[in-house]
């Protein structure tokens, strides 16, 4: 049975041999080739842009139309986006944003993550072209917009030359230029092959529409891969496939930096049923298995029984040397019992002093506890290799990152950047997952493995393999100081003993506080005269990565969760609190309004509900990505287990281009903020991680949702993030509750660990 | 010694002749050597979900299952659940309900809600929550239960009409 992909990605690797590319001919044998089916693009990747965009001068990224957009006769629209899809719904705001201007229904739109390369680094400011950090619609918006709107000028200058008739007598409508004067129309895809063809016009020369008149910006406008995705038609990485393709599996070292000594059983490995060949990979700590079935590969590569090596030498690039006695607990008692000051992250006033001359009954002083937790995405991290006879390589990998990627991949093959090619499918999950982690991507393996037998190679971690080396959203501990003064923290010190993942991945500079470290901490609205934030930097043993939300994932939850201390301790209700502390911050007050009314009115509790369950309510903000938060969440607890009954959140991302999609990251983030505080915890015990698959590290079933309650303000601040900043509020709320409900603070995640006995 | 079997599988509505050893997962012989990677691999440990099939109309995970035991009988993966009403009427109404985000799960998802309602026409909540157990890491959760919701009550129109 031949599956679709192959034989689209057959007639791909035909049309690749042509160079130059006669734009037209390309449409022709794209429509031809059936594409019309938005399920077999999403997977498969549309060529020769890349050779066409070489042929070219210079553009400024985002600019270049003919790179983005495909339009067929049949009036569907092709486009590359520069932020991949992994279910925050980017394809969906890109048809949005781009169609609007250019005059075209979002439905109409097949979207692919695009190609590496210049014409793709569209993002404002920041690192050019990356899908992570709430930023892809925030940091691309106008030019995505400028871009759509060229290309209705270039469908506008080539319907005036087909009718000979002044430009300025033209309109459009959905899909159509419309010559009113004649009654004359041509569909987009009609006039496609000229307009495409001609130059792009300068940038300052369209204007863009007024927001007013926005016909799908600002809509809950249907997701265009809802369809795909809930028949099996959607391509991930890991379904990717290439003629005369092997499988292969691999065995990690059990701790990270061992080395293989000798295989003990070699050739009983090779005998198994199916087994192409075993490999040992001397830089990954890795045994491979290459089979014809991935099945056969996985069990030889379970099978294989490795004389392990200590780690030798010094660290290397960053590749941490996992300590055989490594225990995740005694190092977050470690980090609690630390004493150091750290380094500043923040200071106004002179929190120090009156903290350390308050009274005892002024004071409240705590410590806090975050843990190690998994992106635990379902897709299990794989790549696909190829190389061809001319030494050119090819790879399907997830990636949030593709130039990224390709940089890193040319570093260690030595290839040039143009006889590698990155493909970028959609990802089953990311979460912060897919950027490119040292030690936490298969691509490396798979290219070793293509050019140690000279055949593609698809390797697939499996997810035992994938929990062993997934890189961790970092622990900290956090010890928190706030003097009152008159019923309201007049002082507060915060200082996280940790080390955040940005250091974690790329290095620690001593100079530098690690923003990510501190993110959620420092930078409060709250109006609290004096404040000290620092970070007391500890190296980790383990990988650290970029997880949902990142710095905001943990820290929120500390420091709100302490600020409702302080209103007890204060004799404050922590709504009035919060209040009080925003009372010149019109956006916030607003925001903490509106999650109140939502809820129906704010009611601490603990108060009995219909069901004859006992009941509380927290409530807590975020200020992440440039959006603002504000959840409530209703809590019981049955048989010593916190069940979550409701979250109310409100969220003002400034201004909004779906307000479905917000909704659905919302209940998302929820989700992933749930799973956090309930259950979720990395443990490490002897070097090694406990848990390698879901039995052991649990992750919120259906039955543990909460109904989930949204409310969108669109103040018209500055556009924020959405995919990431529903989340960090909600891990406080619930904790919130569950302390007001026991009558005792709980100050560590996961509440899991907890004897929650009321 | 290990049993190498000529087995004959049915899989949405045909026959494939599979040359693999009987203990392979169905789910590999689904994906691998027949090519259909609508089914997902999650955990290996039915844990997940992803890889959620119907053997005679009930759901099954597929990633434990080993394909000998599916020989005689009907497997239907999410590439012919249009064919079937009940699916048919369940991606619709995830359609509807736009469930899905990542979209790696919503495959098995689909499969599970359809045993569902093929055995039960009108669930009630708690044999939704019973039914449901598939996990989705992007938390559509509540999403499939309005979508199921829909069903159940549509189902009870026609059903009354």
């Amino acid at each position: 049975m031949k599956p679709l992909t192959q034989s689209v990605d057959g007639q791909f690797a035909e049309l690749t041999q042509e160079v130059p590319v006669n734009v037209s001919r390309r449409r022709f044998l794209l429509s031809s080739a059936g594409l019309a089916a938005g399920a077999l693009v999403l997977g498969v990747g549309i060529p020769l842009r890349q050779a066409r965009a070489a042929e070219q001068q210079q553009l400024p990224a985002g600019t270049r139309v003919p790179a983005f957009l495909q339009i067929t006769p049949d009036n569907q629209i092709y486009f590359q986006s520069p932020f991949v899809e992994g279910g925050q719904g980017i394809f969906t705001a890109m048809a949005q944003i781009v169609g609007e201007e250019l005059d075209a229904d979002p439905a109409s739109f097949i979207v692919e993550n695009a190609p590496t390369g210049a014409d793709f680094q569209v993002m404002i400011a920041g690192p050019g072209r990356i899908t992570g950090g709430s930023m892809s619609v925030r940091f691309s918006y106008p030019v995505m917009r400028r871009l759509g709107a060229l290309a209705r000028q270039m469908l506008l200058q080539a319907a005036a030359t087909e009718w000979k008739v002044a430009i300025t007598e033209l309109t459009t409508e959905p899909g159509k230029v419309l010559h009113g004067a004649s009654n004359r129309s041509l569909t987009y895809g009609e006039l496609a092959s000229k307009a495409l063809d001609l130059p792009v016009p300068d940038p300052d020369s369209v204007s863009l529409k007024d927001p007013k008149d926005f016909r799908w910006i600002g809509k809950s406008v249907e997701r265009i891969d809802v369809y795909e995705k809930s028949t099996g038609k959607a391509q991930y990485s890991i379904d990717m496939k290439v003629d005369g393709m092997l499988h292969a599996a691999v065995q990690h070292a059990p701790r990270l930096g061992m080395t293989v000594g000798d295989i003990l059983n070699l050739a009983q490995v090779k005998a198994m049923r199916g087994v192409h060949s075993v490999h040992i990979l001397e830089g990954a700590g890795a045994v491979a298995v290459v089979a014809p079935h991935w099945w056969d590969a996985k069990r030889a590569a379970e099978a294989v029984q490795v004389d392990w090596q200590a780690a030798k030498g010094e660290e290397q690039n960053n590749v941490r040397h996992m300590p055989a006695d490594f225990s995740s607990e005694a190092f977050s008692e470690l980090l609690a019992k630390r004493t150091d000051k750290g380094q500043d992250a923040e200071a106004k006033g002179d929190a120090v002093k009156l903290l350390d001359a308050a009274a005892p009954e002024a004071l409240v002083s705590a410590t806090y506890r975050t843990q190690y937790v998994h992106h635990a995405q379902l897709e299990p991290p794989s790549a696909l290799a190829r190389f061809d006879d001319n030494g050119a390589l090819e790879l399907w990998l997830p990636n949030q990152a593709p130039d990224m990627f390709l940089a890193d991949v040319a570093k260690r093959t030595g290839l040039p950047a143009n006889k590698i090619t990155i493909n970028s499918p959609i990802l089953g999950g990311f979460f912060g997952r897919h950027f490119l982690y040292n030690t936490a991507n298969p691509y490396p393996q798979a290219i070793e493995l293509a050019r140690k037998i000279g055949k593609p190679v698809k390797l697939i971690w499996s997810r035992e393999e994938e929990f062993l080396r997934d890189p961790l959203r970092p622990m900290a501990a956090v010890r928190l100081r706030a003097a009152l003064q008159d019923k309201a923290p007049v002082a507060l010190e915060v200082i996280s003993s940790c080390e955040g993942p940005t250091e974690g991945i790329y290095g620690h500079n001593p100079q530098k506080v690690d923003e990510t470290a501190v993110e959620g901490l420092a930078g409060k609205s709250y109006e609290i005269p004096n404040v000290r934030i620092a970070q007391d930097y500890v190296k980790n043993p383990t990988m650290l990565a970029y997880w949902r939300s990142v710095g905001n994932s943990m820290n929120d939850f500390v420091y709100e969760c302490f600020l409702d201390e302080v209103a007890d301790k204060a004799g404050v209700d922590p709504y009035e609190m919060r209040k009080q502390l925003l009372k010149d911050n019109p956006r916030l007050s607003h925001l903490l309004d509106v999650v109140v009314q939502s809820a129906g009115g704010w009611k601490r509790g603990p108060f009995t509900a219909e069901d004859g369950s006992k009941r509380a309510r927290g409530i807590a903000m975020a200020s992440p990505f440039g959006t603002e938060a504000a959840s409530i969440a209703e809590v019981s607890i049955e048989n010593g287990t916190v069940r979550v009954h409701h979250v109310w959140e409100a969220i003002d991302p400034g201004s909004i281009v779906n307000p479905a999609i917000i909704e659905a990251q919302v209940n998302s983030a929820v989700a992933l903020g749930l799973s956090q505080v309930l259950m979720e915890e990395v443990v490490y015990k002897n070097g090694k991680p406990l848990a390698r698959n879901y039995d052991m590290y649990p992750i919120l079933r259906p039955y543990e949702m909460a109904k989930v309650h949204v409310s969108i303000v669109e103040s018209g601040a500055k556009m924020g993030g959405i995919g990431e900043p529903g989340l960090p509020s909600v891990p406080p709320a619930v904790v919130n509750a569950v302390s007001q409900l026991l009558g005792r603070r709980i100050r560590s995640m996961p509440l899991s660990r907890e004897s929650l006995q009321g | 010694m290990e049993l190498w079997n000529d087995m004959k599988l049915q899989i949405n509505q045909q026959t494939y002749d599979v040359d693999v050893a009987e203990d392979t997962p169905l789910l590999w012989v689904i994906r691998d050597n027949l090519g259909m990677t609508g089914t997902k691999y999650g955990c290996g440990l039915a844990q997940c979900g992803a890889c959620s099939v119907l053997i005679d109309g009930e759901v099954v995970r597929s990633c434990v299952m080993p394909a000998s035991y599916a020989e005689g009988k009907q497997i239907i993966t999410i590439e012919a659940i249009e064919q079937d009403d009940v699916g048919k009427r369940v991606v619709n109404a995830w359609v509807n309900h736009q469930v899905p985000q990542c979209g790696y799960c919503q495959s098995g998802q689909v499969m599970a809600a359809t045993a569902l309602l093929k055995a039960t026409p009108y669930p009630t909540h708690e044999e939704i929550s019973a039914a449901m157990g598939n996990l989705c890491r992007c938390g559509t959760y509540n999403a499939i239960e309005a979508a199921i919701d829909e069903l159940a009550k549509e189902a009870k129109v026609e059903g009354t009409a």
